[in-house]
């Protein structure tokens, strides 16, 4: 019933003389998440887009929902611009909307309309009260809004409001590479830099034989579950071979910090894949405390090892609301797998919880930290996963 | 495949090529649906007839007795459930007994009637899933209904004292209007063992194809008229209304043929399986503090150890590597995150559960490749161990 679908968008266009750049990523990553559902012309116009629909408005509607950038969407009614025509289409409407109380509002961009803005809506409250016995006017706190435009096309109308993700267009922030591991937080962290704007990358550390090719194909599904949102729908994924890392760190006698010099060793080689993939920031899924390597000092230590920014968009999130979000975006049921990963099947019995920097040097000195960071990266591969 | 040592035969088996040349006409040209009154149909319902009757032979039992399921999964739950349905013990539930090292398709399945009101008694075993026959006798009542115990057990090969079991049953039964049902899971068991029905004075056994290199997707339970089933679903006639569903024929002439294979062939795998168990055994024995979790008399084909301090799925996948598959426990809890329940009920310490691998022998392997086998193995422990310090 509705052939337009009114799409809006907030914070971009505060974002001054980077507005059409911006908008016209949201247009293309729109195009990208819609490409294979039927739908006409997406034209930009005030600050706002409209999308044809082809009688599939809910369809489009729930897919442009998973769209970073947009912040709400609105099915639109059309009419000619003449006030029975608008009547006609407003009664419609009122049908499909739920709710008690409700209001008028009118803006006429189109002057030539004889009727002002005021009294269209005393035109189409009049007509609304008239037919439809179970409504009321409340205009501080209605249940809905019936909206109309006035503009040269035509008369534009719509009442329901379904909210979006907000955030920024994808892409709009430039190239992040996310360490993805099997778990529940991770991807969460990717989903969460990726709502600002963030166009991401995976890293991903394989430890087979000591972890499955089960453990590779979960990470691979998560990633998959994460392409949507990305720019272009795609999401390339570093499998960087870690064996021999984790081989080394269990023949030095530091059990305690083997953590910890593993978190090392990830942030190293991560850092030299950013910059040679030229990512500005790294994303992890540390959320403070959660766990050995998640504690203020073990941050401190493990972060010693880069300069480049690393993002923990989950640092003030409790396990609960992580778990609430993962499940919201799908990627839940797929991390709860029960395949191992390096991060279980090295545990050590008594993990430390404040690691010292000088201690870890010590341990590290024991190693062949470049030699071994060297073979990880020329051993790593590469997959791209999504359409 | 020429290169693999594949030693999982207990959680599937390559189908043996005169299984599959058995069952090639069934699927385009003697594809009748045996219910079906035309010729096509009658040729389908004499395959049937003349499969049923075969394995009857074989099996030495009344082929009129045996259902034809899709799985033993099927086969387990048809004859537990299959009892528990009828409208009496509805409405009276009564009591079951069992091991605490059966298949999940028994143990789950008497959680469910523990649900609806069965109580349940679960007889002890030994550090080697050995039962003591005469344990039954303390937790027989009045209200005992069905028994349940598996034959060879899969994850450890322990062979039940069936007879024994099956002989104060009987007895048992002398006293009572209404017998105790004793039900055998033999999956394990065919093509393994040297037994016959009759001798196990049971009155359900549960076979399943894959296990024995049939195809994938059919089983079968024999049931004695004692044990008065009912079915779990409803629908048309085929299986005496037991178990409705046009049957499945290509997997049923694919089943027959290889269970004709594994009694014909029984003697010599026995010998064969038995040498080649031997020589895994005694392999085994010369790494460092390795212990075999199976009893020294158990089935020939199934052979289950610890290899403390190596994780048994990072084996699982060191060996892959070699192009020798085995199984952790056994492939069913591979997936879960538990460990085996089996391992648990024989009292095995933490780290011998968590480095317990599952060899599964087939009469296919060679003295050679068992060789290669412990070479490997020991080579992995050893490296493995090394990793760990």
């Amino acid at each position: 019933m509705y052939p337009l679908l009114l799409v809006r968008y907030g914070e971009l266009s505060l974002k001054g003389r980077n507005r059409k750049t911006f908008e016209d990523l949201l247009l293309s990553n729109m195009r990208a998440r819609l490409v294979d559902l039927p739908h006409g012309r997406i034209t930009k116009t005030f600050g706002r887009i409209y999308l044809e629909t082809k009688d599939n408005w809910a369809e489009l509607a729930q897919r442009l929902q998973g769209v970073f950038g947009i912040v709400s969407v609105s099915p639109v009614l059309r009419r000619s611009l003449d006030i029975e025509e608008i009547k006609e289409g407003a009664s419609l409407i009122i049908q499909d909307t739920p709710g008690r109380t409700f209001k008028v509002e009118a803006r006429r961009p189109n002057k030539s309309f004889p009727l002002t803005s005021p009294e269209i809506c005393q035109s189409l409250g009049g007509h609304i009260l008239r037919n439809f016995s179970h409504l009321t006017v409340d205009v501080h706190r209605p249940d809905f809004v019936l909206n109309v435009e006035i503009r040269q096309e035509g008369a534009f109308l719509y009442s329901q409001v379904f909210p979006c993700l907000g955030g920024l267009p994808a892409g709009s922030s430039g190239k992040g590479l996310l360490l993805l591991s099997g778990g529940i937080d991770s991807p969460v962290a990717g989903f969460l830099s990726m709502k600002r704007g963030v166009s991401l990358e995976g890293l991903h550390f394989y430890s087979y034989p000591f972890t499955s090719e089960r453990s590779k194909a979960k990470v691979v599904e998560l990633a998959s579950l994460l392409a949507p949102y990305n720019a272009r729908g795609k999401f390339k994924l570093w499998i960087a071979y870690f064996t021999e890392i984790q081989k080394a760190l269990q023949q030095i006698s530091y059990d305690a910090l083997s953590i910890t010099l593993m978190r090392r060793f990830m942030l190293r080689i991560a850092t030299q894949l950013a910059e040679r993939e030229k990512a500005l920031a790294l994303i992890t899924g540390d959320s403070l405390g959660q766990v050995a390597s998640q504690t203020m000092e073990s941050i401190h230590v493990i972060n010693a090892v880069t300069t480049t920014p690393v993002f923990r968009p989950l640092i003030g999130l409790d396990k609960q609301e992580i778990i609430d979000l993962a499940v919201k975006i799908g990627t839940y049921e797929t991390s709860i797998l029960p395949y191992e990963d390096c991060c279980t099947v090295f545990v050590p019995s008594n993990p430390a919880t404040k690691p010292k920097l000088d201690q870890v040097l010590k341990a590290e000195s024991e190693l062949d930290v470049d030699g071994l960071i060297a073979e990880a990266l020329a051993k790593t591969e590469l997959l791209v996963v999504g359409p | 495949m020429r290169n693999e040592i594949y030693l999982d035969n207990s959680a599937t088996t390559p189908v043996a090529e005169e299984v599959v040349q058995a069952m090639e006409p069934y699927w385009t040209i003697q594809f009748g649906n045996p219910s079906s009154p035309h010729l096509r149909g009658v040729a389908a319902e004499n395959t049937l007839n003349s499969s049923r009757k075969q394995l009857g032979n074989l099996l030495q039992v009344n082929p009129s007795n045996l259902y034809f399921t899709a799985s033993g999964t099927e086969a387990n739950n048809l004859a537990l459930q299959g009892v528990a349905n009828t409208p009496y013990f509805l409405r009276h539930p009564g009591h079951i007994i069992t091991t605490p090292i059966e298949h999940p398709s028994v143990l789950r399945v008497v959680d469910h009637l523990s649900e609806i009101g069965w109580s349940v008694s679960y007889l002890d075993v030994d550090s080697f899933g050995q039962i003591d026959p005469q344990s039954l006798r303390t937790h027989l009542k009045p209200d005992t209904k069905i028994v349940s115990v598996m034959l060879v057990n899969n994850e450890l090969g322990t062979i039940a004292p069936i007879r024994e079991l099956g002989t104060i049953i009987e007895m048992e039964n002398r006293e009572r209007q209404h017998p105790i049902v004793f039900h055998v899971d033999c999956v394990q068991a065919l093509g393994h063992l040297s037994f016959r029905i009759p001798e196990l004075k049971a009155h359900l056994c549960s076979f399943s194809g894959h296990k024995v290199f049939g195809p994938k997707g059919i089983g079968l339970l024999w049931a004695d008229r004692q044990a008065k089933l009912r079915p779990m679903m409803f629908g048309g006639d085929q299986e005496g209304g037991l178990r409705p569903g046009t049957e499945n024929i290509p997997g049923i002439v694919g089943f027959t043929k290889a269970v004709q294979l594994v009694i014909d062939n029984l003697p010599s795998n026995l010998e064969k399986l038995t040498e080649l168990r031997q020589a895994l055994i005694d392999g085994i024995k010369t790494i460092p503090n390795a212990r075999i979790n199976s009893p020294a008399h158990g089935a020939p084909h199934l052979l289950n150890a610890s290899f403390p301090g190596v994780r048994g799925e990072v084996l699982v996948h060191f060996l892959e590597q070699k192009r020798i598959f085995v199984a952790m426990g056994a492939a069913c809890s591979s997936k879960k995150k538990g460990v085996s329940h089996v391992l648990e009920a024989i009292d095995l310490g933490q780290d011998e559960i968590l480095s317990a691998i599952r060899f599964s022998l087939a009469p296919t392997i060679t003295l050679d490749q068992i060789e290669y086998v412990v070479y490997s193995l020991k080579e992995t422990v050893e490296e493995i161990r090394n990793i760990y310090i």
